[in-house]
């Protein structure tokens, strides 16, 4: 049985169907965006601690940034 | 259990599907019930090196049925008495509790899972960009003290960094509004795409600044959607952009 490829070892190339610009009055690349904006689309690469469930430990980071809702990639146990 | 859990804020939260279906990789200490040589066990462990059936633990927050799961590898650390280290590539859902508990079985002595560590969630990597609670909660204070937008890019990345791993469409502008507003995109609106797009996989519909416009369900593969010229090519399924960010170039009827 061959091993199966995961996900992070596949390799993507980009085609081009057709050219065109983007207008920079529209949007702006992420790392650009205003702090809110950047907090509300962000992402934090959590290193969990041993002892808290994954929902306390989402649920502390969401006091400490002072934010409404939040949520977390998998369920990692207690 | 520790290691990485990747956290999303506020409307990030919508790229949270595309981040459980991610593979996960960890560090495993395995208990044994009796003794094994090491040979025998890393045999047992290459066995496991393929599509499995798990059902779902007692204590589990799915459905409890019989599924299946792929494990893409099972690399053998070392051994010191009944303890066994082992670092495993997985699909996302796999319980490497259940996982301990069937090689134990296999074994014949039984098993089960000591101590675990996750080293990665899908494009997320132990060490890269890693941050711990105590951190988030001082550079977040730092940066309310100090203003630095810096000192936030420390702890928070954009939400399109999860999406690193999902097979990309990049699109016109003139496109953008009318998939925020839900429309499937067709054709036309394609400027460029990743290879290895398959017919109903997960993609993400990206602008050419590399925002996140969308996660959708391709309805081609990278090959047909490059030789159509009319006709839809994905199914917007969660739109990640605000409405209004890009300009609306679509007519609608009540003009």
């Amino acid at each position: 049985m061959p091993r199966s490829v995961p996900p992070w070892e596949t390799k993507r190339q980009l085609v081009v169907k057709a050219e065109d610009k983007t207008n920079p009055r529209y949007g702006c690349k992420p790392e650009d965006r205003t702090a809110k904006d950047y907090i509300k689309y962000g992402v934090i690469n959590l290193d969990k601690p041993a002892g808290p469930t994954s929902h306390e430990v989402a649920a502390w980071v969401k006091r400490i940034l002072n934010l409404q809702r939040i949520g977390h990639g998998g369920t990692l146990e207690a | 259990m520790t290691g990485i859990l990747p956290i999303t804020l506020e409307e990030a939260r919508k790229i949270v599907q595309a981040l459980l279906f991610s593979g996960k990789e960890y560090v495993c200490v395995m208990k044994l019930h009796g003794d094994a040589s090491q040979n025998r066990v890393e045999a047992v462990l290459k066995e496991f090196e393929n599509t499995i059936y798990q059902r779902p633990p007692l204590r589990a927050s799915v459905k409890r049925q019989l599924r299946t799961r792929k494990i893409y590898y099972i690399d053998f650390m070392e051994m010191e008495g009944r303890n066994v280290l082992f670092k495993v590539g997985c699909e996302g859902g796999t319980y490497i509790r259940k996982l301990c508990f069937d090689i134990g079985e296999v074994l014949g002595c039984g098993a089960h899972m000591q101590e675990l560590r996750r080293t990665r969630a899908g494009p997320f990597v132990e060490g890269e960009g890693t941050v711990t609670l105590h951190d988030v909660a001082y550079w977040f204070m730092e940066w309310q003290k100090q203003g630095d937008d810096k000192i936030l890019r420390k702890i928070i990345q954009p939400m399109e960094k999860a999406l690193a791993l999902v097979p990309k469409i990049y699109i016109r502008d003139s496109a953008v509004d009318a998939i925020c507003h839900g429309a499937n995109l067709t054709a036309p609106g394609v400027l460029s795409l990743e290879t290895n797009i398959q017919k109903d996989s997960l993609v993400a519909i990206f602008t050419l600044k590399g925002e996140a416009v969308a996660l959708a369900k391709a309805l081609a593969s990278t090959e047909e959607i490059l030789s159509m010229e009319h006709g839809m090519v994905a199914q917007t399924k969660r739109v990640l952009m605000p409405r209004g960010t890009y300009p609306k170039c679509w007519k609608s009827g009540e003009t």
